[in-house]
């Protein structure tokens, strides 16, 4: 009898690891949303794994799907939707053995804040206004463990403390606007970790605060990974915090991975021209102040009427070096060194030459 | 907390001095600008000449203005002597004046108004917040689907349609038709189940009008507070879908449904004009509406006083309750 590796059967009961590899991995993930004007393709056909102890940075434009990305892994998309604009997700996403999309709701509700957890982008607006920062951790910890309240609020003070908060057991009673912006990402943190989730997922958790403060919320997040040995997916659209935190990185455009390596080889041997445009536009300690940043040219694609072919086809300075195949073809992800992947049609030779000549000196 | 509250009532009674001067100056000030004589209101205007004299000795007409105001508001708040030749009346604290028509106190003749217009309000009140906010929460939590849009249509009637036309409707055919119901007040000391039944009509059409307003303000409320940012994280957290609506975001939805209360209970107080009259409810609004007709205007002072006095009370009820529900009034 062959291995049943549908997805039905994964959904029956067991935990069908045939089909996944990893601690996380996602398969073909595909996000859309119906809407007036048509159908978003949010996500459009994502994959990628993660182990334990490792980052992955996930980077791209707004409107790229990072988030939409992030908050599909946490089943967010399709709780409390009704009716016709409910979101449309297929593919598959393994966690430890189990199918997340296939999963009973409540099940992967019970996996929320206690395996899988989340740090927002910004905490003043993330944190309940109402509550104090302790009634939020306590409640977060309380759902996953069946403890009384004086345990949990412990459990609370330590974790503030854990994440550099002074004061503790003072400030665990403090309301969310009585705390600076990065002390609220500091509680915003602690409140993630409560649980020793094993997978983290920080959506642009530096974007809210000012740089010396984003400095050590880069530090800490980092500390903690170590600390508590858990798999981060860090989403951004700044590289420099990418560069701080990420073994893997990821980068999308238009709902889907053009490129994906190792930290260093995306950095130091990037292969995708929007990649390229990423770093050009990027400041850079090292670089001459009189040199100009180098935009990339033009506007994130349409999510709804997704450009032909190759998405960055419209503001790809070398589109018109792939014989028309850009504008026709949609490139698929294909490995252009060893754990490196990126979608392009240039062959390496003119990758290879356009990186050498045009691109490289300018970084 | 504590110089919050005494701010607020220092406010509270500043206000209340305003509307006191102002509906002073409107109601007694007016006539005599335009030249009728508030004394000939008293006594009629084919009186004797001495009888309009005497009264306007009594009432201290000549007076400068504002000793005449010093003495209303002296009036309602210690109550005030009448003399005219060596006969003094008292009128007991809070002093209105006396009613033109039925030369009676006016404050009397509204106390006993206060209770049918109280039952009203109080009554109508529970319902609609009960039926109003039930109604915006299921709608914006299935945003969109038949059940939403039947809703919102029926607030949509609710809101359009006035009291006379479904106050009328509700009578034809719940107390003429089916004969269910009583439509006559009965003070609630007599008789509860009395009380009950003569207010259920009343009831029941002014709260459709108000759960309609309060239907789509908690639908509107209810999906902007869905869309922040810590109910995202309440979801993240893996709490249960009652414990993200029931909890955190009614909360939130709570406070501008608050403000219109106050603002709503306090007016009612007032009087439901068209309510009490569709229904014969001798309340405040009824008061109000014959004496305008009949130009008693002690009496349309009065009812405004207390009108004023209610919405400046539930409002501060009101602020008192934002600061419990929401920490960052606190401070401020």
């Amino acid at each position: 009898m062959t291995p049943d590796l549908t997805k039905t059967g994964a959904a029956v009961g067991e935990p069908v690891r045939d089909g996944a590899e990893g601690f996380l991995d996602v398969r073909d993930l595909r996000i859309h949303f119906p809407t007036d004007d048509g159908l978003v393709k949010s996500v459009d056909g994502l994959s990628f794994k993660l182990e334990k102890g490792e980052t992955l940075g996930i980077v791209g434009e707004s409107g790229s799907g990072k988030s939409v990305t992030s908050l599909g892994i946490m089943g967010l998309h399709t709780v409390g939707q009704y009716g016709r604009n409910k979101a449309r997700i297929s593919g598959e996403i393994w966690l430890n053995g189990t199918e997340l999309l296939s999963a009973p709701p409540d099940d992967v509700r019970k996996l929320r804040g206690r395996e899988i957890s989340m740090i927002f982008q910004d905490p003043l607006s993330a944190l309940h206004p109402y509550y104090t920062i302790g009634q939020q951790i306590v409640e977060a910890y309380r759902i996953h463990h069946p403890v009384d309240k004086k345990t949990a609020r412990r459990r609370a003070i330590e974790m503030l403390d854990r994440v550099g908060i002074p004061q503790p057991d003072k400030r665990v009673d403090s309301y969310p606007h009585e705390f600076s912006g990065g002390m609220r990402q500091r509680a915003m943190i602690a409140m993630s970790l409560v649980n020793n989730p094993e997978l983290l997922i920080a959506d642009e958790p530096t974007t809210a605060l000012d740089v010396t403060v984003q400095a050590q919320i880069l530090d800490l997040i980092r500390d903690l990974q170590k600390e508590f040995g858990s798999a981060v997916i860090v989403i951004t659209h700044d590289l420099g915090v990418v560069a701080e935190l990420a073994d893997q990185i990821l980068v999308m455009y238009g709902g889907r991975c053009v490129e994906r390596g190792t930290a260093e080889k995306v950095f130091y041997e990037p292969q995708h021209p929007y990649t390229w445009g990423l770093l050009g536009s990027m400041p850079r300690i090292d670089r001459e102040q009189t040199e100009r940043l180098i935009p990339v040219k033009g506007t994130p694609p349409s999510l709804i009427n997704v450009p032909s072919g190759c998405a960055f086809h419209p503001r790809c300075p070398y589109a018109g070096e792939t014989g028309g195949r850009s504008q026709t073809e949609r490139p698929e992800l294909r490995e252009v060194a060893e754990r490196h992947l990126s979608a392009c049609h240039l062959t390496d030779e003119q990758r290879g030459r356009i990186w050498t000549e045009e691109i490289a000196p300018k970084l | 907390m504590l110089a919050y509250l005494i701010r607020r009532l220092f406010a509270v009674v500043l206000m209340l001095m305003v509307v006191t001067l102002v509906t002073f100056g409107i109601f007694f000030l007016i006539p005599k600008m335009v030249g009728t004589d508030p004394a000939t209101m008293y006594v009629g205007k084919q009186a004797d000449p001495a009888a309009i004299e005497g009264i306007r000795q009594k009432m201290g007409l000549d007076d400068p203005i504002l000793v005449q105001f010093w003495e209303f508001v002296r009036g309602i708040v210690v109550g005030r002597d009448y003399t005219s030749g060596g006969e003094t009346t008292h009128c007991a604290a809070p002093c209105f004046g006396y009613s033109f028509r039925t030369e009676q106190a006016v404050w009397p003749i509204l106390l006993d108004r206060i209770p049918v217009t109280l039952s009203l309000a109080a009554g109508a009140c529970v319902l609609w917040l009960l039926g109003g906010i039930t109604t915006g929460v299921v709608s914006a939590l299935r945003r969109g689907t038949v059940v939403d849009r039947s809703a919102m249509g029926v607030a949509l009637a609710g809101v359009s349609l006035p009291i006379y036309f479904t106050g009328v409707v509700a009578l034809a055919i719940f107390h003429y038709k089916l004969e269910w119901f009583d439509a006559t007040y009965v003070p609630i000391e007599d008789s509860f189940t009395g009380w009950l039944e003569g207010l259920v009509l009343p009831w029941v059409t002014l709260a459709f009008l108000y759960a309609a307003m309060y239907a789509r303000l908690t639908r509107a409320t209810m999906l902007e507070v869905l869309g922040e940012d810590y109910i995202r994280t309440a979801r993240a957290k893996g709490l249960k879908e009652p414990v993200v609506i029931g909890k955190h975001a009614m909360r939130s939805t709570m406070t501008p449904i608050l403000t219109i209360l106050g603002m709503d209970l306090g007016a009612l107080i007032g009087g439901a004009i068209l309510t009490e009259t569709t229904f014969n409810l001798q309340g405040l609004g009824q008061a109000a509406i014959r004496s305008i007709g009949e130009r008693d205007l002690p009496i349309i002072v009065g009812v405004t006083l207390i009108t004023a006095a209610s919405v400046v009370v539930a409002n501060l009820i009101v602020d008192l309750m934002y600061a419990v529900i929401d920490p960052r009034v606190r401070l401020a």
